[in-house]
């Protein structure tokens, strides 16, 4: 019995196993990081919930909707740039996948400069971790960790898509890895979809 | 069909997908702006999120054509914990009313 047998726990046919839900190894590591950051998200916004609910005077400082329309907008349409990014890599038009890509990471910076310069005039009112004028103190804290996590991710989506994009159009990346990565990019969306009815639509001071 | 068929078919398919969620998305903004209860808004905004999200992992994530396996692990999984984290409302509630277990 060779080592490589003794390694598979004798079974020589274990070599040749088919991989979990006949999903190649790097996407499926791609959808257990998921699972586990969606995780990490559902934490934080039910805590966030938790502590809005037990708060009376829980701040609504969000004085109009234009501005978190136009980030909804913007991330919405990245997505769909990621899926022509991914159909114009599958149909091996290298160029289209690769500008669609970079348009894509386009939309994550823009939508990242309109995060910040909201979070500078939320300060600029007074807002800060642990007191804002409106009402209880822990609202600073709950809105900048939760939107800073999804800037945080939205960030390292950017710097993954520029990194997978060359590497994709230098020949080192192929589709898949392009897919991979998209699957990232597709998951940061998902999750402004719950940030922004709850932690800004449920906070308009109207 | 020929390749250039599918990559027309799959684009159209996506902008349909993309549309609904837009579409969606507006509703939350409507629903923001309409004179209902803080939780009747509260429910309205959850289930659309939930539908914007479900298209977005079923068609943006491809998971409705990856094997059903895969689909019902990433579910089963995701659904258990989301659960399993709501079982602290009731405190919640208790901290903001002080009842009945405060006095």
């Amino acid at each position: 019995m060779s080592q490589a047998d003794l390694t598979m726990g004798g079974h020589s046919a274990g070599v040749m196993e088919q991989p979990a839900f006949s999903v190649p190894a790097k996407k499926m590591a791609m959808w257990l990081f998921i699972i586990a950051d969606t995780a990490t998200f559902a934490a934080c916004l039910v805590a966030y919930g938790f502590i809005r609910n037990a708060s009376p005077n829980w701040p609504r400082p969000f004085h109009s909707i234009t501005n978190v329309a136009i980030m909804t907008f913007i991330l919405l349409t990245s997505s769909l740039t990621m899926l022509f990014a991914i159909d114009a890599s599958k149909a091996g038009d290298k160029a289209r996948a690769f500008r669609w890509t970079m348009i894509t990471a386009a939309g994550g910076i823009l939508f990242a400069l309109l995060h910040i310069r909201e979070w500078f005039a939320l300060m600029g009112e007074g807002m800060t971790l642990l007191k804002n004028p409106w009402g209880t103190g822990l609202f600073g804290a709950a809105f900048f960790s939760i939107t800073g996590l999804h800037l945080l991710h939205v960030s390292g989506g950017v710097v993954a898509l520029v990194a997978v994009g060359l590497r994709y159009q230098g020949g080192r990346y192929n589709s898949d890895d392009l897919e991979i990565t998209g699957l990232y990019w597709h998951f940061v969306d998902l999750v402004w979809m719950f940030v922004v009815p709850l932690v800004y639509l449920l906070n308009l001071s109207h | 069909m020929t390749m250039a068929q599918e990559h027309r078919s799959s684009t159209g398919k996506y902008v349909v997908v993309y549309v609904c969620i837009l579409v969606i998305a507006a509703l939350q903004f409507v629903v923001a702006y309409s004179a209902i209860s803080g939780p009747q808004m509260f429910t309205r905004m959850l289930i659309l999120a939930i539908v914007e999200a479900a298209l977005a992992v079923l068609f943006f994530m491809h998971l409705w054509v990856e094997s059903r396996g895969l689909l019902w692990f990433v579910v089963i999984f995701t659904v258990f914990v989301l659960l399993a984290m709501q079982y602290g409302w009731t405190d919640s509630f208790r901290l903001v009313g002080g009842a009945p277990w405060a006095k």
